[in-house]
């Protein structure tokens, strides 16, 4: 499989142990996302969609689960607990409770984390829903369900590819801390295509930051919620995978002799 | 000839979801499960799959006493569990199951006891039906398992 040969795939409570005081990831190259759904089915795929495309998760299963792991939630005093960075987040629509449409409204009028990129998933393609959530700063909207393909797509454009850093960098970066930065983009990692200033999430008419919505992976010709890829990547096919994944684009299960490649 | 057999119960499992891919049971996404599957997660696919049955049979659970209701049929609720059932049914793949929910729910959307009652038979008996593939062909998996691990020492 491909992924960062030092990719850590922790489990939160052991991030919580080893880098309560520390604010940088171990490997700066792991992304640290934080999904949020209340399906247990959804929250274990998009879980291991994630890790297996080398991220960093934390799963949980509500918005106000999701504040408050960020430090946002005003009834819990939560002093000393927004070191652990976060560098996206994505979250279910539907939601009991906070949906992800509130989550994002919060997350984006806050001023330590409205730089975080958002990302709103969602069964139901509805364009109105969709338009409200990028209007509101969503950075991409995706029609479950999420493939390998999606989370590829979104990794590659918002982090760039392999950011490479010369060692695996443990130490506490200055700016770091201040909170206005600790949220920006990998800006330490100067190799990244992103600039730091984060456009993304910032000015969504702008032509270098089209979101594009996606319901289906390009090894798919049947799914009749296809849509049309991003405007900003020339091919969504999950080129760096190896290849028994390739051999698993199937467009046909008519009889007996096709082959399915079972990992 | 154990590496044969492991060869062989991999056929069988590839015909099985070739079969179920043919009737609409299954769909690509249950293929996106399984490159999700790797030497670190070598359950995953079957772990998921767990936690949908164990979750689903508490919404069907659900669905049960609400479309039996005499009194007042709770449509909204109905909704709601539907929902939650469309959409973890097409996180794993399961085709037939998703669209007889979102039939289901357009009957419960327009308030109509019958058709929700038939929509319940038979997402009772699809849901069963897909239970017994898939355990099935986890069942398989397991057997190739061992049998291409056995091979190894021999090997040596």
């Amino acid at each position: 499989m491909a992924r960062n040969g030092v990719s850590s795939r922790r489990k939160r409570s052991d991030l919580i142990e080893e880098d309560f005081d520390e604010f940088l990831p171990s490997d700066p190259r792991d992304v640290h996302v934080l999904a949020v759904d209340d399906s247990l089915v959804d929250r274990t795929v998009i879980e291991q969609l994630l890790k297996i495309s080398s991220c960093k998760v934390t799963a949980v299963d509500s918005g106000r689960r999701a504040l408050q792991f960020l430090g946002l939630d005003e009834e819990k005093a939560s002093v000393g607990f927004d070191g652990l960075k976060v560098d996206m987040i994505i979250t279910d629509y539907c939601m009991p409770g906070m949906t992800g449409y509130e989550l994002l409204k919060i997350i984006k009028g806050s001023s330590n984390f409205r730089e975080i990129p958002v990302v709103i998933m969602s069964s139901e393609n509805v364009l109105a829903r969709i338009d409200r959530c990028l209007e509101e700063g969503a950075e991409d909207f995706i029609v479950k369900p999420v493939k390998l393909s999606d989370v590829k797509r979104l990794k590659d454009y918002m982090f760039g590819d392999d950011r490479v850093q010369g060692g695996i960098n443990k130490r506490k970066s200055p700016e770091s801390s201040d909170p206005s930065s600790s949220t920006s983009q990998p800006s330490t990692t100067s190799s990244s295509p992103a600039p730091s200033s984060s456009p993304q999430s910032s000015d969504l008419s702008s032509s270098t930051s089209l979101p594009s919505i996606t319901s289906s992976s390009p090894a798919s010709s049947s799914s009749p919620r296809s849509s049309d890829s991003s405007p900003l990547q020339p091919s969504c096919s999950p080129t760096s995978l190896d290849s028994p994944t390739q051999r698993l684009k199937m467009t046909h299960f008519v009889d007996e002799d096709v082959e399915i490649v079972i990992l | 000839m154990l590496g044969l057999g492991a060869d062989r119960l991999r056929a069988d499992m590839n015909r099985l979801l070739a079969f179920l891919f043919h009737q609409g049971v299954l769909d690509e996404q249950f293929l996106q499960l399984q490159q999700l599957q790797d030497e670190s997660s070598p359950n995953f696919v079957s772990e998921v799959v767990n936690i949908y049955f164990h979750e689903s049979e508490k919404l069907l659970r659900n669905l049960r006493g609400l479309v039996l209701e005499r009194e007042f049929s709770d449509y909204k609720r109905m909704g709601i569990h539907l929902n939650q059932l469309i959409g973890s049914s097409s996180s794993i793949g399961a085709k037939r199951l998703t669209n007889i929910c979102v039939a289901f729910r357009a009957a419960s959307d327009q308030n109509n006891p019958t058709a929700c009652l038939r929509a319940l038979e038979l997402l009772e008996h699809d849901y069963c039906y897909l239970k017994n593939k898939l355990h099935e062909f986890f069942q398989i998996e397991q057997q190739r398992v061992m049998a291409a691990g056995v091979r190894y020492p021999i090997q040596n």
